[in-house]
């Protein structure tokens, strides 16, 4: 007998592999997100594997459900949690990994065996009887005729999940909340302290030859101004916030000039001259760092 | 052996006053309640109302007496059901209250004398704070020795058995700060505790054999008993009487017992606790007429003992003890004519109760010589006390001649009969008798030379005074009941208690008086001479150290001390020890080790916890794989 | 088609979905195996469903489904407060209960 290909054989050939495909990409990645697409891929085939299985609303809550929700949800504590750290590969618990394996191959080995011994067999009853007045009609028949109450209780149930999600991520505020009048008085009472400026901070990119935010803005003497950048940025290294190129120029005239004022007057200020300059290019790095370091 | 001629009377209900004879046990129940649960607040009153515990008794023994005497002869043993005490299957225990002419005699004993020594310790005990609770332990003492004496069965007496010991401790313990009284008490608690073995052990058998412990059922049903068992009991029974009634060889506490108020040592541990052991076998007289290894036993123990008491009196120099040993030696005499048979019963009782007025006369005379010479007790410092105490020493003559058994004085009568009844049964039992009259003689003479008469041999700072009127006027009463009641009671005793003691009298005149009677008084007259010759000389205000044998082993109590802690107490510590030692390697061992293996196993399960998760959930699936490979290859299988 | 190569792609998937509960330390990617099983077991079900011919193992991969997401939204609460309080995610990090 010539098996005959049906088109709900296709769907599940194409659909196996691929689901297949997205339980091992989510299981290998190392990021977290690629992890999560995996997922995400995986759950669409079988997605696609329940219509073909005669299960339509089953398909639609899969990809609502689970490839809507829930996986907005883990991407969203993804965000939070830090979406491009990236895991190390390297066990750490002794044999762990060989053992998983072996147990993991060995489970596997026996739900199969299940599956062959249970011997379904090659005739499914199909659910066109079923699904005669819509699979989705028959499915309410099912839920609110005898599940009835289980329904009813898991509509609590994700009451108290919310719920118990809203008590669990609530953090206690220990201090007051700093309003726009509290800011403004701070700002004030800083610049009455330490002379610090009480207007905004300077925008990046303000003169600078690119305007985005990993551009320092640059001050009227041809320096950085280390506070129109995020921290961050200059935390992991993307923003440039270095005087070196600007201030060996600056340095080159001034060293320039005493020399030539030297050799006309007479004097010998040019060590003296290179010793402040050092100090105070000095200074300014300092400044970066601590800015940098301040708001970690 | 006496033919059988047992008679065993059946009590007859109570009706009338003899309704109310728990009365009796209740009064001074509910004094001791009164007077340990009033407090402080009853201090001023509380020795008042002691004594109307005891005085309240004694009229209402007297009444029962009264109708007793007006009452049939075979009617004179009266039943008082009180309540059903327990039930066990088919078997069933009453306390009843059994009221017959031994029970109302014991009745009339212990309010009468205990009435004259609570007035006495009025006085006695005046300037003791807690003279209190010493009237609520008289008076506890009383309702215990009552119960033992109303009992109609022996479960009931052994309340009343055990209540008497618990009053006992208490008052020998009563002054508990002084470490040997708390020891003393101790002592009489443990001694005391062997004996209850023994009567317990005499009640299983009774409850094995006959179903019963009441006195009738089994006096009916013991004639039927096997002659081993009816042995058995009366062996059983002798323990018992021999731990309370400090008989050889259970006779160490009673010497140390006399560290208790001199009160409680007249009438505990000389009156009436310490004859409860002769009340006991009088009762079950019908068990030792069967047995003649039983009641000889008995007889053996009374004469061993009424020796050593005497070894005893003969050597100590402290008064109350002399009065102890002499107390002792007297209760031989009682047991010795106890086991004689029915014709000694009725002198035995006799004797306990002429001996309960002369002795307790003499433990208040000296009670009043102590009180005299500040709580001193030795009677090497003491002499010469005649003239400043002469209503003490008067009364306490009045005991020392009736003790010794000069005519026409109650010992005379009393022990008299004993000697003569010991010489028919055996002429060695009565020759013994006779000679332990005989050392009676010496010991009280010396007691009588070295505390009243002689030299003055007072301590520094000691001015000795008459006792006040309080405790001079029970002295007279039982002083004068020392002189009569030998006369007053020699014929009628018997008659009255034959139907108990199951003794056909015959008659016994005053003035009659028997060979051995005569002979009895020339060793008594030999021994006062002695006693004269020996303590007419200086005697020294120190003991001497260095002493012969015979003086060194009756100063240290027949050296039962050291034998009893060489024997019980080093042999059961090394026997506990070797049971420790078993119990601590085998068992203990066996014990630990499984627990120290549990703890050695849970250390290397432990580390299984390792804190990570995914080591858990490896478990886990391994469980899982293996159910199911269970499942599916038992399938396949 | 044969329902028997539906179970043995469950039964595929759920091996996978526990080989990844096992290995990896982030406590999301094992959070997100733990998912992979639950739809491993969906898809059994639903098969059993189209084998047996009624609808009542759609229903229960329909509670399953019901009961998943309340799970993931307590689950990743909890990551998330072990994460502020820790600032790590990762499951390893978590192994102070033991011995």
């Amino acid at each position: 007998m010539i098996p005959l290909i049906t088109g709900q054989a296709v769907a599940f050939w194409i659909f196996a592999v691929l689901a297949v495909a997205g339980a091992l990409g989510m299981i290998t990645c190392r990021k977290p997100v690629h992890s999560a697409l995996c997922l995400a891929g995986m759950m669409v085939s079988l997605a696609c594997i329940y219509a073909a299985l005669d299960a339509p609303f089953l398909f639609v809550s899969q990809i609502i459900v689970y490839t809507g929700a829930v996986m907005m949800l883990f991407l969203f504590t993804m965000m939070i949690v830090g979406v491009d750290t990236t895991d190390s590969m390297i066990e750490t618990i002794k044999g762990h990994r060989v053992a998983s394996f072996l147990i993991a191959a060995g489970f596997g080995v026996m739900l199969v065996i299940g599956v062959v011994q249970g011997a379904v067999g090659g005739a499914a009853a199909g659910l066109e009887q079923a699904n005669g007045a819509g699979n989705v009609q028959g499915i309410a028949r099912i839920v609110f005729g005898p599940f009835l109450y289980p329904f009813l209780a898991t509509s609590a149930l994700i009451m108290i999940a919310t719920m118990a999600a809203i008590v669990l991520s609530h953090g206690e505020r220990l201090t007051p909340k700093q309003g726009q009048i509290e800011r403004a008085r701070a700002r004030n009472e800083a610049f009455m302290a330490t002379g610090a400026d009480p207007g905004p901070m300077p925008a990046p990119g303000t003169y600078a030859r690119k305007n985005s935010i990993d551009q320092p803005a640059l001050l009227p003497d041809g320096s950085v101004a280390a506070s129109s950048i995020s921290p961050t940025l200059n935390v992991r290294g993307v923003a440039v916030v270095s005087n070196d190129g600007l201030r060996s120029a600056h340095r080159a005239a001034i060293t320039r000039f005493v020399e030539d004022r030297d050799a006309i007057i007479g004097t010998n200020t040019a060590q003296a001259v290179a010793e402040e300059l050092d100090d105070l290019a000095q200074a300014a790095d300092d400044q970066l760092t601590t800015t940098g370091e301040g708001e970690q | 052996m006496y033919p059988m001629e047992m008679e065993i009377v059946d009590p007859v209900a109570a009706t009338g006053i003899f309704q109310f004879a728990w009365a009796l046990i209740a009064w001074p129940l509910l004094v001791t309640a009164i007077l340990l649960l009033a407090g402080k607040a009853s201090n001023s009153w509380g020795h008042l109302l002691g004594v109307a515990g005891a005085v309240g008794d004694f009229v209402l023994a007297v009444v029962l007496w009264i109708q007793m005497i007006g009452t049939e002869v075979p009617n004179r043993a009266v039943k008082v059901p009180v309540t059903e005490w327990m039930t066990i299957g088919t078997m069933s225990v009453r306390a009843d209250l059994l009221v017959d002419q031994l029970s109302i005699l014991f009745a009339l004993l212990v309010t009468g004398v205990g009435s004259l020594i609570f007035c006495y310790s009025i006085g006695y005990m005046a300037h003791d704070p807690n003279r209190r609770r010493f009237f609520a332990y008289l008076n506890l003492f009383i309702a215990a020795m009552l119960t033992l004496v109303l009992a109609d069965n022996y479960a009931l007496l052994f309340i009343g058995w055990e209540g008497v010991g618990l009053a006992s401790y208490l008052l020998i313990s009563f002054w508990q700060h002084r470490n040997s009284a708390a020891l003393a008490g101790k002592k009489a608690f443990l001694v005391n505790r062997v004996g209850d073995l023994g009567l317990l052990c005499a009640m299983f058998t009774m409850f094995a054999l006959f179903g019963s412990v009441n006195f009738n059922q089994v006096n009916h049903a013991i004639s039927g008993a096997p002659a081993t068992w009816i042995t058995a009991i009366g062996i059983f029974l002798l323990v018992a009487a021999c731990g309370k009634s400090a008989q050889v060889p259970l006779q160490s506490w009673l010497l140390d017992a006399m560290e208790g108020p001199t009160p409680v040592s007249a009438l505990i541990h000389a009156a009436t606790m310490v004859t409860a052991g002769v009340y006991l076998v009088v009762r079950s007289h019908a068990i030792y007429e069967l047995t003649n290894a039983a009641s000889l036993a008995v007889m053996v123990v009374g004469v061993v003992t009424l020796l050593a008491g005497a070894w005893v009196g003969s050597t100590k120099d402290d008064i109350k003890k002399v009065l102890a040993g002499s107390t002792m030696s007297q209760i031989g005499y009682m047991m010795l004519a106890a086991g004689i048979g029915p014709a000694g019963g009725a002198f035995a009782i006799f004797h306990l109760f002429t001996h309960g007025f002369f002795k307790a006369n003499m433990f208040l005379g000296a009670g009043s010589v102590m009180h005299a010479m500040d709580d001193d007790t030795d009677m090497r410092h003491f002499g010469a006390l005649r003239k400043v105490m002469p209503w003490t020493f008067g009364t306490f003559a009045m005991g020392y001649l009736a003790i010794i058994g000069i005519p026409p004085l109650a010992g005379f009568y009393s022990k008299d009969h004993i000697v003569v009844a010991a010489w028919e049964r055996g002429p060695v039992f009565g020759v013994l008798a006779m000679i332990g009259a005989a050392i009676t003689a010496f010991y009280m003479t010396r007691l009588m030379m070295m505390t009243f008469l002689g030299d003055k041999r007072w301590a520094e700072g000691i001015h000795p005074h008459e006792s006040p009127a309080i405790m001079v006027g029970p002295l007279v009463v039982l002083a004068i009941g020392s002189a009569v009641l030998g006369v007053v009671l020699n014929n009628a005793i018997q008659v009255w208690l034959a139907p108990p003691t199951g003794h056909h009298p015959h008659e016994l005149a005053w003035y009659h008086v028997p060979w051995q009677g005569w002979a009895t008084l020339l060793l008594v007259i030999l021994g006062v001479a002695v006693g004269y010759l020996v303590y007419r000389r200086p005697i020294a205000f120190d003991a001497p150290g260095k002493v012969n044998p015979l003086v060194y082993i009756g100063r240290n109590d027949l050296l039962a001390d050291k034998f009893n802690h060489l024997v019980f107490v080093r042999g059961g510590g090394a026997l506990a020890s070797g049971i420790a030692l078993v119990d601590d390697v085998i068992v203990d061992g066996a014990v630990r080790s499984l627990a120290g293996g549990t703890k050695g196993l849970g250390g290397v399960l432990r580390r299984t916890q390792t804190g990570y998760s995914r080591s858990y959930g490896l478990t886990m699936v391994l469980g899982a794989v293996i159910i199911a490979a269970v499942l599916i290859l038992g399938r396949l299988g | 088609m044969d329902p028997n190569a539906y179970l043995i792609l469950s039964a595929i998937l759920f091996t996978i979905g526990v080989v990844g509960f096992l290995t990896r330390r982030n406590a999301l990617i094992a959070f997100m195996s733990a998912e992979l099983m639950l739809n491993a077991s969906n898809l059994a079900m639903v098969t059993f469903s189209h084998v047996t011919g009624n609808l009542y193992g759609q229903v229960g991969a329909f509670f399953v489904m019901v009961v998943a997401a309340a799970e993931v939204v307590v689950g990743l609460a909890i990551i998330m407060i072990i994460f502020k309080t820790r600032r790590s995610a990762s499951v390893d990090d978590q192994s102070q209960l033991k011995y």
